[in-house]
């Protein structure tokens, strides 16, 4: 379940749980997330959550609604987003995944059925059934700062645990990677160096004689792709199977002779 | 006189479905780095021009029960079928293509065996799959598809996605809560809101599109497109079309690369030749009695 952090002068007041479908935000009592500070429009936002995502909406306030600094009318938010009213901070923290369920489990596909949908909005109800229903504890500024130390802390080792739950994104589990370069010795365009920085470069020509060079994480490898000759490394033919690289490989193709090296 | 008829146009029909001449299949799956089952399964056939790719779920080994039973079932009916019926003509109680109403047929088929073998054994319980079917005739090719798995299409330079996931994912794209942009981010990924198996009944995606030769038909689950951008995999498609079994151990690779987090299956299809149905003289004029 996702929540929000809220926090003026960065004292954290109070930390609510996205339990409903729709979570109003503004300065009259009947929203479910009140401020009571004359910069927020008694409508102010809304926040739409299906599932594990959400998306906030400005209820085009006065003041209007920011997200990390920027102005925004709608809004999907991502972990750590920080939404702003006026002095008030709400901190977004996504989702964390359940107890006991692993990584895994929560990325297998599953199926959505229409009447699935129903039992969940049902589940906030139970969970906030020690607020009044109707009137969500307004968070009257003075009276919150009270609590505020408290809060604090909760909210401080909720934040620590945040980004462990996120998806690591490919791009920032690979390691910084060491670039390739070939550079070519014989032919019609020897001394020309070539950059391996796409996942993929392929050399030679098509229907007589192809070979691709791979980007992966472990380094390249050079494979054969078509054409009655495979691409020799270092005087050795490599067959068909993908061959590792390594610095100061020299590679024969089609008659041409060319390098490879990493760059420094 | 009529069944000798029949019996003659469908014996011409046969001579016209070997299609291995004119495509070029291949394929690959592997369980991914994370898991420990392959819950994909696939099924293809060149002279028939039949593949198709499911990627189950459900607790246990049920996934790969769920996908298993489709692909078996969805290609040794068709395969049947084909004996007996030309996919390019037109049906006249739908007005579609032959194709079409055997696809829809089978599909429904491939339903009830899922459900039913869900409903009766506990271990089975609640079990389904995804899937992905293209039948290859005439110089076109229909295309059945339910939940996540993909069709993708490279003609020319143009790499593009042919079927549309029924997901929730998609279904926020349609409805303009989110960007395609943003989707890449998203949390409900992993959420389908149609699958084979799960309800009595099921609505498959079904459309016939052209195909011309040198088109590149990859079928795929949703762990290499959830691992590989669209532009990677369209790139991989293109730089190795000439090898396509190098470039399914390539696309496959690349999934792992990138944290392997799901089970990954790729089918590359490769029109080489041109494979209109033959209709000679012979069958036209038979024809106009139909």
């Amino acid at each position: 379940m996702a929540k929000l952090i809220l926090s003026m002068d960065g004292l954290v007041l109070k930390e609510i749980q996205l339990t409903k479908e729709r979570t109003t935000i503004g300065r009259k009592p009947h929203n479910d997330i009140q401020i009571d500070n004359l910069a927020v429009s008694g409508e102010h936002a809304v926040l739409v959550t299906i599932l594990a995502d959400s998306f906030l909406e400005d209820l085009g306030s006065t003041n209007g609604t920011m997200v990390n600094g920027q102005s925004v009318k709608k809004h999907f938010m991502q972990n750590n987003d920080v939404i702003e009213m006026g002095k008030y901070k709400l901190k977004y923290v996504a989702d964390t995944a359940p107890a006991g369920a692993t990584k895994a489990d929560f990325e297998k596909t599953m199926i959505l059925r229409p009447g699935a949908m129903r039992p969940a909005p049902a589940a906030p109800v139970a969970a906030a059934a020690g607020a009044p229903v109707g009137s969500p504890a307004p968070i009257a500024a003075a009276t919150a700062v009270g609590g505020a130390p408290r809060m604090a802390k909760a909210g401080e080792t909720q934040l620590n645990a945040a980004p462990v739950a996120m998806p690591p994104s490919p791009a920032a589990s690979a390691p910084a990677q060491k670039i390739g370069m070939l550079q070519i010795l014989s032919g019609a365009i020897a001394g020309r160096e070539l950059e391996l920085i796409k996942p993929l470069t392929t050399f030679g020509k098509p229907g007589v004689q192809v070979a691709v060079l791979t980007r992966r994480p472990q380094g390249y490898f050079v494979t054969h792709v078509e054409g009655a000759n495979q691409p020799s490394v270092n005087g050795q033919s490599i067959g068909t199977a993908p061959h590792a690289l390594k610095d100061h490989d020299l590679i024969e193709f089609a008659g041409v002779k060319m390098e490879f090296f990493y760059k420094v | 006189m009529l069944g000798l008829l029949a019996q003659f146009r469908a014996g011409a029909d046969r001579m016209s479905l070997h299609l291995n001449s004119a495509l070029e299949i291949a394929s690959h799956t592997d369980p991914g780095i994370v898991r420990s089952h392959n819950e994909d399964s696939i099924a293809s056939d060149a002279d028939k021009g039949i593949v198709v790719l499911a990627d189950g779920m459900g607790g246990y080994n049920a996934g790969e029960v769920a996908s298993c039973m489709a692909t078996t079932v969805i290609s040794t009916e068709l395969q049947q079928m084909l004996e007996e019926y030309s996919p390019f003509d037109i049906d006249p109680e739908s007005g579609q293509t032959v194709a079409q109403s055997m696809l829809r047929e089978q599909i429904a088929k491939a339903n009830t065996s899922i459900y039913q073998a869900a409903q009766s054994q506990s271990q089975y319980a609640g079990m389904g799959t995804t899937l992905v079917v293209a039948m290859f005739h005439d110089n076109k090719v229909t295309v059945a598809h339910i939940g996540d798995s993909r069709l993708y299409r490279l003609r020319g330079d143009e790499f593009s996605q042919v079927t549309k996931d029924h997901s929730l994912l998609q279904e926020q794209i349609d409805s303009g809560l989110i960007t395609p942009e943003q989707a890449k981010t998203s949390h409900n990924k992993n959420l389908v809101t149609r699958a084979l198996g799960i309800d009595p009944a099921v609505e498959p995606e079904i459309n016939d599109y052209d195909s011309q030769v040198g088109d590149i038909y990859l079928l795929c689950s949703d762990g290499l497109c959830d691992m590989v951008s669209d532009e990677d995999i369209g790139m991989a498609v293109q730089t190795l079309g000439a090898n396509i079994k190098l470039c399914c151990q390539q696309l496959v690779q690349m999934a792992n690369d990138n944290g392997g987090r799901d089970n990954i299956s790729v089918i590359l299809v490769k029109v080489v030749r041109d494979y209109a149905a033959p209709r000679g003289f012979v069958s036209r004029f038979f024809g106009w009695f139909k």
